[in-house]
């Protein structure tokens, strides 16, 4: 069995790398994000947003569903410690 | 938990710093458009105050100002107000959080501060609840 896992862990992490090969350079102008999303985001950004912060305008509007999902992540997180650590007064009697 | 009581001046100290930390976590979260910040980060840096009078006097003076209950209000009311724009706009006839539609000026910015708003007061409580929970753990 440790040797099945040990193969396919293998294999996913070979073809990982393999595809890894096809992937553009970091900062290569030519690559497909730099050449329409991100042109959008520091030519129009300022006209379509009225914020001069990019960072704050791509996070809080452009992938608003994305910050969306990370404040439910924190919201989840301090829940899920909340449920597992927290004594209700009924336990602390019991 | 009932640590070693600080000295006098780590309390004063203390005390004299938590507002001022206060103000400029508030500073960052209302100022995430223009400079760098937003709610994240302003969320965490008002955590911060409140840990620092924790270590200070005791977690006892921060549950005084913010009960438990009312950190679990808070962690619901910022998320609950970044999904509520979301679904003001869709009432307005705009997609989910297309903040275009809202019936003020500049309104995309005014949609980012709200929904700015709404992240810090989660992250503040979240962190807050965690740290509190970590410390009175038995």
């Amino acid at each position: 069995m440790k040797l099945l896992h040990l193969i396919a862990t293998s294999v996913t992490g070979l073809l990982l790398l393999l595809g890894s090969l096809d992937m553009p350079d970091t900062g290569d102008p030519e690559s497909p994000a730099a050449i329409h999303v991100s042109p959008r985001y520091i030519e129009d950004g300022f006209e379509e947003t009225a914020v001069p912060n990019m960072v704050t305008a791509v996070l809080a509007d452009y992938r608003s569903f994305d910050t969306l999902g990370e404040v439910t992540v924190i919201f989840t997180g301090a829940l899920a410690v909340l449920l597992i650590l927290r004594r209700t007064r009924e336990e602390e009697n019991a | 938990m009932n640590p070693e009581p600080q000295d006098v001046i780590v309390k004063t100290v203390c005390r004299l710093l938590a507002p001022f930390i206060q103000l400029f976590g508030l500073y960052v979260i209302m100022h995430g458009h223009s400079s760098p910040g937003g709610g994240f980060q302003g969320g965490v840096i008002l955590a911060s105050s409140y840990i620092l009078l924790a270590v200070a006097d005791g977690i006892d003076v921060v549950n005084r100002r913010l009960s438990l209950k009312m950190l679990t209000g808070y962690m619901s009311t910022g998320v609950l107000l970044y999904a509520g724009i979301g679904v003001v706009c869709v009432l307005l006839g705009a997609n989910y959080l297309d903040y275009g539609i809202l019936p003020v000026t500049e309104p995309r910015s005014v949609g980012m501060l709200v929904i700015e708003i709404g992240v810090g007061i989660t992250v503040m409580a979240a962190v807050l609840s965690i740290f509190r929970d970590l410390l009175t753990f038995e």
